[in-house]
């Protein structure tokens, strides 16, 4: 007699991934891959000046170009353009796709080109002129709050897109501030330290740029829009809401998406003029960024000013924080702006049980790029301030960063624990991340060898971060989107299995991590199973992919769903077994009686008589497939350790990262191979982000870093090869007890080689260094030392 | 217009284009061969990089008359008979990719590091490429997936 090969458990195996077979033979499509009969190319004219007036315009010479189909300006566009919606309920100044009479940053859309093909349509928005009276330019954070040099929107006096919001210790929730018990803290401390630090601006940067293409069909008044979003189904929502289109006449595609980040969330003005200009033209159009056009148009990340004190006693008992944060959000507010910082707020506890925390949130709009959210999205603003507070406190104090730490973990007796920000953090072990990280990088041992390497006169640092993020977005009374996802799985009728996700990847590997999920749930091999996601055709209903909330919610919906259909197709097979349905086991291709040495009916067998149920088990209707929504009770609350050593070369000042050591603790995993990797890949930003990427803008708001020449993406040589590790703390939030892993390594990076270069740099007094470590900086701050 | 052609994966390709017709364009729009991407203006990142003459080089810093004549390999021909690569196997074995889209010019950028380098050191590998961006993988297991090939070839 044959035997059933046995099927391992997926689940928490190394998966090798399924979508990797296309794309590494160049297989994929990505949005610039698709090309439609008829399909015409837009182009963008945009402003070459931060802010003025537009005096006018001339399209004449554009439009005697041959081969062009149609140039609008931006008051051409409003007529049948509505101006840009928000995703948050912050007031916002009015904002168009295209400017109609005044720009205020860089980049800025003028107007719009139809034409054949990119090249024509290149051409001509070159040869649109356009002049402005120009105005000057608000550049400088802290003057732009004063009103100076001008204010950009009249209805925003000072510049000030949100004045003042308090938040933490004594804040009642209809807003009112009570400073007594933060007051308290600070009086009764022993030491206080205080520190001006700067989270500076980022370009995210994915490698393929945006890009979309919009159908509009007269005939059958349906739009198809196919965008490198992380949102289709959002995407779908705003189209039809700005095109006069019914959520039902539209399908939102994002087909192979190469990279995100946080900057593929919001829904831009080239998406709603694409489909608007497709809808007023009759015909489908593309339009493809540019690497330069990324740098201006694509949203830009943090740009956070954080004024923190933290006052403790002189055993190391932190008494209270202070955050006062600034954010320099650019010129408009786009889907999530504003809330992004407001994520800094909550996560001003860390992993540490402060008594009394005060923060307060100010946003300021200056001519440059809207900020929006950036892979960790106010999260790793909120670690950085905090453990570089915590760092110089330590300092101060004398003791081992890593033991003023420990003194003031939030213990795992603690766990749910209510931060003093609103935050109820669900599971965590904070001494253990701590304790495998430093027995991982051997601390006493890095000690050692910094302090000889400091005897030869070599300018050596060590530096530790914890990291405590939200995770799992998140209840939908968190998100105006709704913070639910949605699945279906179906058993087809040949027995295998399709099974959407509204968790729309862009490069998680969520067609391997499901289906390993759903090969265990079913006991069927994966190769049997196909994962649908990214088109609102297909899947009916998402939310999408950010704040690492792929798993934690995406993957939760999934296993329900799965779960219905498993229910119901047990009924079937209790028919044809003639067993108790609760008696049944799904393993190995089989469905089969527990404990039963007779053979079971095949999977598909069982599947086939579900369409063809003859007869048909009483109570049940024919077919296998249902669906669920979860909507999470709580967020989820990821944490970890880093640490990092770093060296500076006294004569240059250049820095070279030696060694950096990650402990993350994502609760459970499902494929460590694709969690290493969302770590690697996390750490490489976070790295980046303190050591070579800073957007800078010259005084007049010329964008100074505008190509892959100016602005520093990190290459290969640029890191040490990363050690990681991992602690295992389920959340009780899901029943797999997954919280989420793709921003973990942009949070603990980036303070502890910060920390690492200032302990590095002790000798010359420094006790901060604002992002990024460049080489001229800490030259200078070497020769300060010496003079 | 200028009439090209060259031989591209292993098979004679004509077409008339614009002069100022990038490489990487006139393989991605006229051959439709949408494997090679691009993902700057500068010639910085390399996702266009395909084999020209039998070496890696930029696509998106070649206008298709200067390919004239020459043999070119692009992501879709690197396989021969269906079987994939070694590096191209490599990158799967390592998990060397997740969004995919810097990955045809990445392993084609360390075919030719390999030909010259049949076993480079870790820091020959990352120098190797450094002409080529990823923005998912942090490079460790890129340099894996080079490691891999390395032993396989």
């Amino acid at each position: 007699m044959a035997t059933t090969p046995v099927l391992p458990k997926l689940v928490g195996a190394r998966t090798k991934r399924r979508e990797d077979p296309r794309l590494i033979r160049g297989r994929g499509t990505y949005v610039d891959d698709i090309a439609l009969v008829g399909m015409q190319h837009i182009a963008f004219k945009r402003s070459d000046v931060a802010h003025g007036r537009i005096r006018s315009i001339d399209t004449s010479a554009a439009k005697a170009i041959e081969g062009v189909e149609a140039v609008f300006t931006g008051a051409e566009i409003a007529e049948f353009l509505a101006p840009m919606p928000i995703g948050t309920p912050f007031p916002s100044p009015d904002h168009r796709a295209v400017a109609v009479d005044t720009v205020r940053y860089g980049g800025e859309p003028v107007a719009v080109v139809v034409a054949v093909d990119r090249y024509v349509a290149r051409d001509a928005a070159d040869a649109i002129v356009v002049s402005y009276d120009t105005l000057p330019a608000v550049m400088d954070l802290e003057l732009a709050m004063t009103g100076k040099p001008t204010v950009i929107h009249p209805a925003f006096p000072n510049n000030l897109a949100i004045a003042l919001v308090p938040s933490g210790t004594g804040v009642s929730p209809t807003g009112a501030v009570d400073d007594s018990a933060v007051d308290a803290a600070f009086a009764s401390a022993e030491v206080v330290i205080s520190q001006r630090m700067v989270n500076q601006r980022l370009a995210p940067s994915a490698m393929e740029g945006r890009g979309v293409v919009a159908h509009f069909e007269p005939g059958k008044e349906t739009m198809t829009i196919w965008s490198s979003t992380q949102n289709p189904h959002i995407l779908r929502s705003f189209i039809a809401a700005m095109t006069g289109l019914g959520q039902d006449q539209v399908r939102a595609i994002a087909p192979e998406v190469g990279g995100g980040f946080g900057a593929k969330i919001n829904i831009y003005g080239e998406e709603y003029v694409a489909a608007a200009v497709s809808k007023r033209l009759g015909i489908p159009v593309k339009w493809v960024e540019d690497r330069s056009e990324a740098f201006v148009a694509t949203t830009h990340g943090r740009d956070i000013l954080g004024y923190v004190d933290i006052a403790a006693r002189r055993d190391g008992t932190v008494l209270g924080l202070k955050m006062r944060l600034i954010a320099d959000i650019g010129a408009y507010n786009m889907l999530l702006t504003a809330a992004i910082p407001t994520l800094t707020m909550l996560m001003a506890n860390g992993t540490y049980n402060i008594p009394a925390i005060r923060t307060t949130l100010t946003e300021v709009f200056t001519n440059k790029t809207p900020t929006d959210a950036y892979r960790g999205a106010g999260r790793p603003e909120a670690t950085y301030f905090v453990e570089r507070a915590m760092d110089m406190l330590a300092r101060e104090l004398k003791m081992d960063p890593a033991e003023l730490r420990r003194k003031n973990f939030i213990q795992p007796n603690q766990f749910p624990f209510a931060t003093q920000m609103g935050a109820v953090y669900d599971s965590g072990d904070y001494e253990k991340a701590l304790d495998l990280a430093l027995k991982n990088a051997k601390w006493d041992q890095l000690k050692a060898e910094r302090d000889a390497a400091r005897a030869q006169g070599r300018l050596v640092g060590l530096g530790l971060a914890m990291y405590v993020e939200v995770c799992g977005l998140g209840p939908s009374s968190s998100l105006p989107t709704g913070g639910w996802e949605h699945s279906q799985v179906t058993i087809e009728r040949d027995g295998r299995i399709s099974a959407t996700t509204g968790a729309s990847p862009h490069g998680q590997g969520n067609e391997t991590t499901f289906a390993q999920m759903l090969a265990d749930q079913f006991g069927v091999p994966m190769e049997s199973i196909t994962i649908l996601h990214g088109d609102t055709g297909v899947v009916k209903q998402g939310i999408g992919t950010f704040g690492s909330r792929s798993q934690a919610v995406g993957g939760t919906a999934l296993h329900l769903a799965g779960a219905k259909v498993k229910t119901k197709m047990a009924k079937f097979a209790a028919a044809l077994l003639e067993a108790h349905e609760d008696d049944l086991v799904f393993e190995n291709g089989l469905i089969s009686v527990k404990g039963s040495s007779a053979a079971g009916k095949s999977f598909a067998s069982v599947a086939a008589f579900a369409y063809v149920p003859v007869p048909l088990p009483e109570g049940l209707e024919p077919g296998l497939s249902d669906e669920a929504f979860f909507e999470p009770a709580n967020n989820t609350y990821p944490f970890g350790c880093h640490i990092a050593m770093l060296e500076i070369d006294r004569q240059t000042g250049e820095p070279t990262l030696l060694k950096l050591v990650a402990v993350d603790d994502a609760g459970v995993l499902i494929n460590p191979m694709i969690v290493e990797g969302q770590i690697h890949g996390g750490l490489a930003q976070g790295i980046g982000q303190a050591m070579i990427e800073e957007v800078v803008y010259s005084e007049d708001g010329q964008l100074m870093t505008g190509s892959f020449m100016d602005y520093a993406i990190p290459r290969a040589i640029d890191f040490p090869r990363f050690e990681l590790d991992a602690t295992v703390t389920p959340t009780p939030v899901n029943p797999f007890g997954a919280k989420g892993v793709g921003e973990a390594g942009t949070l603990g990076s980036t303070p502890s080689i910060v920390n690492a270069a200032v302990d590095a740099l002790s000798e010359f007094g420094v006790k901060h260094i604002d992002m990024m470590l460049r080489p001229e900086k800490l030259w200078r701050l070497i020769q300060g030392g010496r003079s | 217009m200028a009439r090209v052609s060259m031989t591209v994966n292993g098979k004679a390709r004509t077409g008339n284009v614009d002069p100022r017709v990038l490489l990487v364009h006139f393989l991605r729009e006229q051959l439709r061969l949408t494997g090679t991407h691009i993902g700057c203006d500068t010639t910085q990142c390399g996702a266009c990089t395909v084999l020209v003459d039998g070496r890696s080089a930029k696509s998106c810093t070649l206008f298709a008359v200067q390919a004239d004549g020459s043999t070119i390999t692009t992501i879709e021909g690197l396989a021969t008979n269906g079987e994939l690569h070694p590096l191209q196997q490599g990158f799967w074995e390592e998990h060397g990719l997740q969004c995919g889209y810097c990955t045809p010019g990445m392993i084609m950028a360390a075919v030719t590091l390999l030909k010259d380098n049949p076993k480079p050191s870790e820091r020959e590998i990352r120098e190797g490429i450094s002409g080529n961006f990823c923005r998912c993988t942090g490079y460790q297991h890129i340099v894996n997936a080079i490691q891999y090939a390395a032993r396989k070839g």
